[in-house]
C-alpha cells in the first residue's frame, strides 16, 4: 500500500511538473498554432540561471529560503526574456509563413540555446542546491512523501489558480482569449495582437521556469540536456489534454505523470522513455483532438 | 551609406538587451563542487559588440527580403538565379558537367585516403538527404524519426551478416526493402495526422527505435553494438583497406547517379507532381482526386528506402556500428542537409550535404561550434531564404502566343 502511494504520489509530483511545461506550449499553440519546440530549453535555461543564482548567493553565505526565493525570482524573469527573445527573433519574422518554415525554425532555435548553454557554462551535471528545507511535520511520512514534493504540489496548485484567474478576468487574459479564437478578428477589433502573442510566451515561459527550478531542487541535478525530453513529454501531455486547452493541459500531464510512475514501478524502467512516445502514438491515432480538446474540421 | 542615429540607437539598444539576456550564463560560472565562481566579463564586451553589428545585418536582411516580397507581389516576375540560367545554357552546362565527371574520378587518386573517406561519408549523406528529400522537400511531411530508418538499413546488414553470413550485394537490396516495409508500417497510423503532429510522433519513432536497440541486448547487442562487418565485395577480389575505401567510393558515386535519376524521374512523374499539390494545399489536392493517405504513404514509404540503404553502406563503411550513431542529432542534421541546400531541389540537397559534411572536417578549429551553427543555420535560413541556397524553379508552362514567334520571353 505504502508502494502504491509513493507511487501515486510520485506520478502527482511528475504530473504536476509536466503541467507547468505544458501550460507553455498549450498556451502559444492556441495563440499562433506553433509547436514551439524551444520551450524545453527555456525551461532548461530557467533552471540554469536558478542554479547560477543560487550558487553565487551559497558563497555569500545567504539563507536558504532567501536564495530559493531570489533564484526562482531570477529564473522567471530570465527565461521570460528569452521566450520574449525568441519568438522576436524566429517566429515573428515567420508569422506568415508555411507552417512547417515556423516549425523548423523553432527546431534550430533549441539547438541553438541548448549548444549556447553548453558552450557557454559546461556539458556535466551539475549538481543542484537542495534548497527546499526538509519540513519538521513530515518526517513520519518520509518514506511515501518527501517535502520538495509538498513545494512542488503547493506551488503548481498556486500557479494554476493564478493562470486561471488571468486569462478569465484580466484584460489581456480576455484578448489572449479573443486572439486564440480569430487572431484576423481580434485585429480587427483593436486587440493589439503582436502584444498578446508576446505576452503569451512571457507567460508561458515563466511557469516553465518555476517548473524548472523546481524539478532541479527536486531531483538534484541538472545539465544541458535536460529540456530536451522534458519538452517531448511535456508535450506529450499537452496532446494527450487536448493541444490549446489549458485545463486539457493540466489533466494531460497528470494522467501521463501517473501512467509513467506506475509503469515504471511496476512494469520496467528501461523502456520508461519508450512508453511515453507509444502513448503519444496511440493517443494521436485514436483520438487526435486529445482529452478535452474539440475536434476541429479545417476550413477552406 | 552611414547608418542614421535612430538606427544606431536601435542597435544599442539591441545590444544592451542581449547583453542582459546573457549575462548570467555567459559571464558566470559556478562549481557547485569546489565552491567556486568563475567571472568572465570579457564575454559580456564581446556579446554587446557582436549584437551591436549583428542587429544591423538583421534589419538590412529583413528590409531587403521585404522589398523582394513587395516586387513579388507587384508582378514583376521573380529574376531566374544566375546559376540557373547558366545551366540552361548547353554550352556551358556540358563542359561544367564533363570537369565534373573527371574530378570525380581523379579524386580518390589526387587525394589521401583520409579525404576519400570524408567524401564517402558526404556522399552516403546525399543519398539519405536525396531520401528525406523525397519527404521534407517534395511532399512537405517534416519526418523528424528519419534516422530510424537508417537504423534499419544498417542494423539489417549488421544482423543478418551475424547470423546468416550474408554479402553486402544481397543485403543492399534487403536493407532498402525493410526500409520501404518500415516505412509503410511506421507511416501508415501516423499519416492521417496534420503536419507538426506528424514531427513529433516521427521524432518519437526515431527514439523509440534507438532505444530498442540500446535496450534489447539478445537482439541487437545493446549498447555495444556489432563489429567486424565486413566491407562489399567484388567478385571476391580482396582488396587491401585502402583499395577497398576507393572502391566504396566508386560504388558510392554510382549510387548518388543512380539516386538523382530515381529522384529526378520521380519528380516528373504523375506521383511526384501529387506530392508537390499536396505540399502547397491538401484540400485543394483532395478535391482534384488524389489520394491524400496512399500519395504520402509513398513519399514516407520512398524516403525510408533510400535511409535503408544509406544504413547498408554505412555499416559496410565503419564496419561497426552502435546505436550511438542513430540519434535525433543525426536526423536533424540531414534535415539540415535540405533545408540548407534547398527543399525540393536536387542540386540543393547535393550542394547543401557537401557543405555541411565537408566544411566541418576542414573546420576542425571551429568544431565546438558545430551544432551552434546547424541551429543558426537552421533558423536563419527559415527566416531569411526559406527556399535554400539553390531554390527550385518551379516547372511552369511558358506560353507562346501564336504571332509573334520571334519575340524572346
Amino acid at each position: 500500500m505504502d508502494y502504491f502511494l509513493e507511487l501515486l504520489l510520485g506520478g502527482l509530483t511528475r504530473g504536476s511538473i509536466y503541467a507547468l511545461i505544458a501550460l507553455g506550449y498549450t498556451m502559444v499553440y492556441g495563440i499562433i498554432q506553433l509547436i514551439n519546440f524551444a520551450h524545453g530549453e527555456i525551461y532548461m535555461i530557467g533552471a540554469f540561471t536558478a542554479l547560477i543564482v543560487a550558487g553565487v548567493l551559497t558563497l555569500l553565505g545567504w539563507n536558504h529560503v532567501a536564495i530559493l526565493v531570489i533564484a526562482s525570482l531570477v529564473a522567471v524573469i530570465y527565461s521570460s526574456a528569452y521566450g520574449f527573445t525568441v519568438e522576436k527573433l524566429a517566429y515573428k519574422p515567420l508569422r506568415h509563413a508555411p507552417r512547417l518554415s515556423a516549425l523548423i525554425s523553432a527546431i534550430g532555435m533549441s539547438l541553438f540555446l541548448q549548444n549556447y548553454v553548453l558552450l557557454a557554462q559546461t556539458s556535466d551535471f551539475l549538481p543542484f542546491p537542495s534548497l527546499i528545507p526538509e519540513f519538521k511535520f513530515l518526517i513520519p511520512y518520509a518514506h511515501i512523501i518527501r517535502s520538495s514534493e509538498v513545494v512542488i504540489l503547493v506551488t503548481t496548485t498556486a500557479v494554476m489558480i493564478l493562470l486561471t484567474l488571468m486569462i478569465k478576468f484580466t484584460r489581456i487574459g480576455k484578448a489572449m482569449r479573443a486572439t486564440a479564437q480569430d487572431r484576423d478578428m481580434a485585429m480587427l477589433v483593436g486587440v493589439d495582437v503582436n502584444r498578446v502573442i508576446s505576452v503569451t510566451f512571457i507567460v508561458g515561459s515563466a511557469t516553465a521556469a518555476i517548473g524548472g527550478v523546481l524539478i532541479a531542487s527536486h531531483i538534484g541535478q541538472i545539465n544541458f540536456y535536460i529540456g530536451f525530453i522534458a519538452g517531448i513529454k511535456a508535450f506529450v501531455a499537452a496532446v494527450l489534454g487536448g493541444i490549446g486547452s489549458i485545463p486539457g493541459a493540466v489533466l494531460g500531464s497528470l494522467v501521463l505523470g501517473w501512467t509513467e510512475s506506475f509503469f515504471t514501478g511496476y512494469v520496467s524502467s528501461d523502456y520508461e522513455d519508450v512508453f511515453a512516445f507509444l502513448f503519444l502514438v496511440f493517443i494521436l491515432i485514436f483520438r487526435p483532438s486529445g482529452i478535452l480538446g474539440r475536434s476541429e474540421t479545417e476550413k477552406v | 551609406m552611414l547608418p542614421s542615429l535612430a538606427e544606431i540607437k536601435k542597435s544599442l539598444l539591441t545590444s544592451i538587451w542581449f547583453m542582459f539576456l546573457t549575462f548570467p550564463v555567459m559571464v558566470i560560472r559556478v562549481n557547485t563542487i569546489y565552491k567556486t565562481v568563475e567571472w568572465r566579463w570579457w564575454n559580456l564586451f564581446f556579446v554587446g559588440i557582436g549584437s551591436f553589428f549583428l542587429s544591423f545585418l538583421w534589419r538590412y536582411l529583413i528590409k531587403r527580403k521585404e522589398t523582394g516580397q513587395k516586387k513579388v507581389q507587384s508582378g514583376s516576375a521573380p529574376r531566374k538565379p544566375l546559376l540557373q540560367s547558366a545551366l540552361d545554357k548547353p554550352q556551358i552546362f556540358i563542359p561544367a558537367l564533363i570537369v565534373l565527371a573527371v574530378f570525380t574520378i581523379a579524386f580518390p587518386f589526387l587525394f589521401s585516403m583520409y579525404q576519400t573517406n570524408i567524401m564517402v561519408n558526404a556522399l552516403i549523406y546525399i543519398v539519405i538527404g536525396l531520401g528525406l528529400n523525397i519527404v521534407v522537400g517534395l511532399a512537405g511531411l517534416l519526418d523528424l524519426g528519419y534516422v530510424a530508418f537508417y537504423a534499419v538499413g544498417a542494423y539489417s546488414y549488421a544482423l543478418l551478416n551475424y547470423h546468416f553470413g550474408i554479402g553486402f550485394w544481397t543485403a543492399l537490396p534487403i536493407g532498402a526493402g525493410l526500409g520501404f516495409l518500415f516505412g509503410i508500417l511506421l507511416g501508415f497510423p501516423v499519416l492521417r495526422l496534420r503536419g507538426d503532429y506528424l514531427a513529433i510522433v516521427t521524432l518519437g519513432f526515431g527514439e523509440i527505435i534507438r532505444l530498442i536497440l540500446e535496450n534489447w541486448n539478445e537482439f541487437s547487442f545493446g549498447p555495444s553494438g556489432i563489429a567486424n562487418i565486413p566491407r562489399p565485395g567484388f567478385f571476391g577480389i580482396d582488396f587491401s583497406l585502402h583499395q577497398s575505401i576507393i572502391f566504396i567510393y566508386f560504388m558510392m558515386i554510382g549510387l548518388v547517379i543512380f539516386t538523382i535519376f530515381v529522384v529526378n524521374r520521380l519528380q516528373d512523374s504523375r506521383i511526384g507532381r501529387a506530392w508537390i499539390a499536396l505540399r502547397e494545399d491538401e484540400i485543394a489536392c483532395q478535391a482534384m482526386g488524389i489520394d491524400k493517405t496512399k500519395t504520402k504513404l509513398t513519399a514516407f514509404a520512398l524516403g525510408a528506402t533510400w535511409a535503408g540503404m544509406g544504413g547498408v553502406v554505412f555499416a559496410a563503411k565503419t564496419t561497426f556500428i552502435n546505436p550511438a550513431s542513430f540519434t535525433i542529432w543525426e536526423s536533424i542534421i540531414i534535415l539540415c542537409i535540405v533545408v540548407l541546400g534547398g527543399m525540393g531541389s536536387i542540386v540543393g540537397v547535393i550542394t547543401g550535404a557537401l557543405t555541411l559534411i565537408l566544411l566541418p572536417e576542414y573546420l576542425r578549429a571551429f568544431s565546438e561550434y558545430r551544432t551552434l551553427l546547424f541551429g543558426v543555420i537552421l533558423v536563419g535560413m527559415m527566416v531569411f531564404r526559406p527556399g535554400g541556397i539553390i531554390s527550385t524553379v518551379r516547372r511552369t508552362y511558358q506560353f507562346e502566343a501564336p504571332g509573334n514567334k520571334n519575340e524572346k520571353r
